[in-house]
């Protein structure tokens, strides 16, 4: 059977799988349409809150941003587990507590103001729309690539099947199809890290193989990976080589982001009771992590087995004990078919810069060391592999290994689910803030059940066209998706559902003010030097860590804008009158978890 | 008023168990795992150090308990003060 068969099979299966659920969670009424009418167990909600949370950016680009970088980009593990944290002890109680359906609806009653909601609203809209153009655009790359069909092609066929789901189940049959996501994606991620681990290190659980030994060699795996990196002229993989005041900066920006993005918070809404939005924060994290501990090891791996590819002589021995891997073994070799398979995407490429028939790989950006002697013995023109994307660290994987084809579509299936479950999640979160904030909110309170229920399906099926539309036609922005995304929750709506928690004195000025400033900062910092409005060509600065204001990154700028945010909110409220009393008085309730109940359809 | 000063209580209660909790997530991720690294630099784990245990897997596992941790410890506050659900 050929590999475009099998990946039509697996990924033709799981999509009728998804179909069939949709069927099954049809939703009725807004409760169930916006909170699953709130009876979703914390183990589910916890796993679809996984699904909902890991996009194609953790399935597909995390492994391969941790491979090249190695220690340095922990700040990607750390910081996107470490707001489960967060949320579980800061935000998720409290907000189930509330029981209400948004998260502008929130700020809007606790700071008795519209303006407040409408700012919230915003805040969203731009936070869930640019994160979801990235996903759409991860659903078409992995179209093309597995289904041999046009990017657009991958792209409606993808639009239609979440429209499917999310439009007719809301979120009910949103949470019922992420936990079948969730399954499909956590079984691609880990069948070829396993065999990868078994490989390289007899381990059969990845996350002992990072630390195990290296069965060829005999030496630790971590020990044996540093020195062939460092012997190509690369820095260490264990070593710490980036300002230690960005990392912990950009680590906290993705901790606070994650706590503060809508499509996440509002997962913990479909639950029970209080005291299950608390466990249910930690299942969720139990089921990240999952993924998240086989990460570093699939990054480690691959990296290694990509170096030992180009340099046969670095599997078993010194680096440059054999020739470094020749043109016409990778132009021929059945082996090697998946370099090839690759180079036409883009993705990976070569050329022989000094004509001696041999692809050397090498850092030759490093003056001194093995790789530069070598470079001058063997008379090199500079590193011959030009291109490796991050990405195919993870979607090459199974076949720079050479595991079978059914490995290979279920990673095309995996990558899929994980795309399409977070774009699903934050579609309800837009056509959330937009039916019930803005519709019902803003423009017509008196709008029936019925009515809203209509509005929610309609706004969630404008969203879809609009993603998709961007998705065909990414803005020059969608590389920026993180900063932005994670700089926006972290500096807007992290501080102003804390604050609105744990203190009964910021009010209605406070938080307005607090919000502006926040947001205000931080696209001011990340627009001078990502350029205006992500414009290339208009950054005032150039992006380099010499320019940046204590060398702190635009991505972790979130931070800093977050501390404005309170600093502003407590002075401004400080200097204007209390919150009027039946606000304290909200903020009293929501501390205590008796008197959840069920869903409040107001 | 004894209610309001039960729900003082359990809320003072509460801000404790998080502050502990929020404490040992800073510094098994910010500390062991960045800071700190260089401090715990000489106890070896497979192949690195333990502050590269901390920051790749270690802090990851800590979080996972903190969480179940504070729910559990939440849930039994909750019982004390009479305002479980």
């Amino acid at each position: 059977m050929s590999q475009f068969t099998l990946n039509l099979i697996v990924i033709g299966l799981s999509f009728a799988l998804y179909i069939g659920i949709a069927i099954y969670a049809r939703a009725g009424s807004t409760a169930e349409f916006y909170a699953a009418n709130r009876g979703v167990s914390p183990v589910m909600n916890g796993m679809a809150t996984a699904a909902d949370w890991m996009s194609a950016a953790s399935f597909i680009s995390m492994a391969g941003l941790i491979a090249f970088t190695g220690y340095d980009n922990s700040t990607y593990l750390m910081g996107w587990t470490g707001g489960y944290v967060l949320l579980a002890m800061l935000l998720a109680p409290y907000l189930r507590k509330f029981g209400k359906f948004t998260v502008p609806e929130f700020i809007g009653d606790r700071f008795y103001s519209q303006t407040a909601r409408i700012i919230g609203v915003i805040c969203l809209l731009i936070i869930s729309i640019t994160y979801v153009i990235g996903q759409m655009t991860g659903v078409g790359v992995t179209f093309s690539r597995y289904l041999e069909v046009s990017n657009a092609t991958g792209l409606w066929i993808g639009a239609a099947l979440v429209f499917c789901y999310a439009v007719l189940g809301g979120m009910k049959g949103i949470t019922y199809t992420q936990v079948a996501q969730y399954i499909v994606l956590i079984i691609a991620y880990t069948i070829p890290a396993v065999f990868i681990a078994l490989q390289l290190t007899g381990n059969v659980l990845p996350q002992l193989g990072l630390f195990g030994t290296h069965t060829e060699s005999g030496v630790k795996f971590l020990t044996k990976l540093d020195q062939v990196v460092t012997d190509l002229g690369f820095n260490s993989y264990t070593g710490h080589h980036k300002s230690t005041l960005d990392m912990v900066l950009f680590t906290l920006a993705l901790m606070i982001g994650t706590a503060g993005l809508p499509h996440v918070i509002i997962r913990f809404f479909t639950v029970p009771k209080v005291s299950d939005a608390r466990k249910s924060a930690g299942w969720a994290l139990v089921f990240i992590a999952l993924l998240y501990t086989v990460a570093p090891a699939v990054g480690s791996m691959s990296r290694f087995n990509l170096t030992a590819t180009m340099w046969p002589g670095a599997e078993t021995g010194e680096t440059f004990s054999q020739p470094a891997i020749s043109l016409d073994t990778i132009q021929n070799d059945p082996e090697k078919q998946w370099m090839r398979t690759w180079q036409a995407t883009g993705l990976l490429n070569w050329e022989d810069k000094n004509g001696d028939g041999l692809i050397q790989y090498y850092n030759d950006a490093a003056a001194a060391g093995p790789a530069a002697e070598m470079a001058t013995a063997q008379g090199l023109a500079g590193n011959e592999l030009t291109t490796v994307n991050n990405d195919i660290m993870v979607l090459a994987n199974p076949e720079i290994a050479n595991l079978p084809g059914w490995v290979i579509a279920i990673v095309a299936a995996g990558g899929l689910a994980a795309a399409l479950s977070t774009a699903a999640g934050l579609l309800l979160a837009i056509s959330g803030a937009v039916s019930h904030d803005l519709v019902k909110g803003a423009i017509n309170p008196g709008i029936s059940e019925k009515g809203e229920l209509l509005a929610a399906r309609i706004s969630m099926a404008v969203s879809i066209l609009v993603a998709t539309i961007l998705g065909l036609n990414p803005p020059g922005f969608a590389a920026q998706t993180v900063a932005l995304a994670f700089g926006l929750a972290a500096s807007s709506i992290f501080p102003v559902l804390m604050m609105g928690i744990f203190s009964k004195r910021i009010n209605k000025q406070g938080a307005i003010w607090g919000m502006l400033a926040g947001i205000l900062s931080t696209l001011l910092y990340i627009f001078t030097y990502k350029g205006w409005f992500f414009v290339a060509g208009t950054n005032m600065l150039e992006d380099n860590a010499a320019n940046w204001l204590f060398g702190i990154s635009p991505a972790s700028f979130g931070v800093i804008g977050a501390l404005i945010n309170f600093a502003v909110a407590y002075v401004v409220s400080n200097a204007t009158e209390e919150p009027p009393v039946h606000v304290q008085e909200l903020v009293e309730s929501i501390r205590v978890p008796r008197g959840a109940g069920g869903a409040v359809a107001h | 008023m004894s209610d309001k000063q039960s729900s003082n209580a359990y809320w003072q209660a509460n801000l404790r168990i998080i502050w502990i909790c929020m404490a040992i997530w800073a510094l098994v991720s910010y500390g062991f795992g960045i800071i700190l690294r260089p401090l715990i630099a000489g106890i070896n784990v497979g192949g690195s150090d333990l502050g590269f245990w901390f920051a790749q897997q270690g802090s990851i596992l800590i979080f996972i308990v903190l969480i179940f941790f504070y729910a559990a410890r939440m849930n039994k506050l909750d019982r004390d003060h009479g305002v479980d659900e």
